[in-house]
């Protein structure tokens, strides 16, 4: 008996998605009420051996470029229908129960709160540029936020983070697997060398002369330095 | 009612930043060359013309604009001209914060739009969510009967937990009648999953209490309502709905005749 499709046809008739935990919990309560030969073995099965599994089982539904796939969403694995399919699966068992989509002011808060977590609302509010005391509401409303401690500095304002249902609204794994996780999660933005922003024609010095002597950058020639 | 009640919020544009991505998107050139100064002129007249259209401008956009100002007079000046604040030699270039926070806001600006992408696709994924699966047990149920001597060993195991505390204490008056734990017995199995013996007693406050509890499950018994199982020698005892079969349960709640109020 192969481990992976064990675990397919336990995640084919569950109810709900399964974390690896429960998985192995299923596996060692079979093995202890059967006297079977071939259960037994999975009595207790590596975290890793387990994870190794459900990552092959989710490529080889991949690969079988089937109408379903094998996700893990928020640490849970599932099957799910390929979006291809909606029209079909909607005429089935009509539309979804969804929420409202989130308008672009909640979207942005809530991608500078995935990707800098956890952070204070004046910490989103320079990202942003505008204020977010709007927006940070529908998100607790529709618990994709929570507040989760407080920034030690002054006035300890309290400090936000997203919760696993927003990694289930978006059907996310992880934190890890947002966009270009790393990039944002810090951006260091480089400073350019120079920039280039004057205007010709205005009674202003070429660009070289604007460039912040910081070494490095062509250093501009000395005729409009103070000398 | 004055014309002033009627201002229009001026939504196009998220923020400032957001009109500024979008006048220097209208240039077609990169953030880090664009021309700030003649953006800037740019955001004023939008600025000019959210107010003659008697849109209200948010005062995030007022501020930028005069940072944008602030930016242009210094450009104005060549360098050497440049009034030098004493002791801020170090100043960092307004147009470098700027521009940082410009490039900042426009990645989270598309991480959103991936997130919004995400969301709609989110709307045509369907998860399996299957019937529960009602396995015919193979070998006949190991659900021995109870007998109602195991029910008595049980209670009384119950009512120990009483016995010490109940040498001294307040009298309340007794708030529980058969009939009443009946209907919660009713409630408490209404679903498929078993009622562990001991969870039948977890919120009980007094012996009174307990001893009714256990008189409406007898009577429940009784009318074959519940079955009372013990699933293996000497593990918990489970109480479960019967199967559906029972004419006599249909209609009205069951009274018991003569309701008693325990004693």
């Amino acid at each position: 008996m192969e481990l992976k499709l064990i675990l397919e046809s336990v995640l084919f008739s569950a109810q709900k998605p399964l974390s690896p935990a429960e998985l192995r919990n299923v596996l060692s309560e079979a093995a202890e009420h059967s006297e079977d030969g071939t259960v037994k073995p999975f009595r207790k099965v590596k975290p890793d051996d387990l994870n190794a599994a459900l990552e092959q089982l989710a490529k080889d539904h991949e690969l079988a470029q089937r109408s379903y796939r094998l996700v893990c969403v928020a640490g849970s694995w599932q099957f799910v229908s390929q979006p291809e399919y909606a029209p079909w699966l909607k005429a089935l068992v009509g539309e979804k129960m969804r929420p409202t989509r989130l308008s672009q002011p909640a979207l942005e808060t809530l991608a500078i709160i995935a990707y800098r977590q956890p952070l204070t609302r004046a910490e989103m509010e320079q990202i942003r540029g505008v204020s977010v005391d709007g927006v940070m509401q529908t998100l607790h409303e529709r618990g994709l936020i929570e507040q989760v401690g407080r920034a030690e500095v002054a006035g300890r304002p309290m400090t936000y983070a997203t919760t696993s249902l927003f990694l289930e609204y978006f059907g996310l794994r992880s934190l890890e697997e947002l966009p270009a996780a790393d990039e944002l999660r810090r951006i260091p933005v480089q400073k350019p060398e120079s920039l280039l922003t004057v205007e010709p024609g205005l009674a202003t010095a070429p660009p070289e002369q604007l460039a912040l002597s910081e070494g490095g950058g062509p250093k501009p020639e000395g005729n409009h330095q103070e000398t | 009612m004055p014309m002033a009640e009627y201002k229009v919020q001026f939504e196009v544009f998220e923020g400032p930043l957001d009109l500024l991505l979008y006048l220097v998107k209208k240039e077609e050139v990169d953030i880090y060359e664009v021309n700030l100064t003649k953006i800037a002129t740019q955001f004023i007249e939008y600025i000019e013309l959210m107010r003659e259209l008697d849109l209200e401008v948010a005062g995030e956009f007022v501020v930028m604009a005069s940072t944008l100002m602030y930016i242009k007079s210094r450009e104005l000046l060549p360098v050497d001209q440049q009034a030098q604040i004493e002791g801020e030699e170090e100043e960092e270039d307004p147009r470098w914060e700027l521009i940082r926070q410009l490039v900042e806001y426009k990645k989270f600006k598309d991480a959103a739009a991936q997130l919004q992408t995400r969301e709609a696709e989110q709307e045509n994924i369907f998860p399996r969510l299957p019937a529960r699966l009602e396995f015919e047990p193979a070998t006949p149920p190991p659900r021995p009967e109870v007998s109602l001597f195991d029910l008595i060993s049980a209670v009384s195991n119950v009512l120990k937990r009483f016995q010490l505390k109940d040498d001294a204490r307040d009298i309340f008056e007794d708030k529980w009648t058969v009939s009443e734990k009946i209907e919660r017995l009713r409630q408490a199995i209404a679903g498929d999953a078993p009622l562990k013996f001991s969870g039948l007693f977890e919120q009980t406050t007094s012996r009174t209490e307990v001893v009714v509890t256990f008189l409406a499950l007898l009577e429940l018994i009784r009318l074959k309502q519940i079955v009372v199982l013990q699933p293996t020698p000497f593990s918990e005892i489970e109480i479960r709905r019967a199967p559906a079969v029972a004419p006599a349960a249909a209609g009205s709640p069951y009274e018991p005749p003569n309701n008693p109020k325990s004693t």
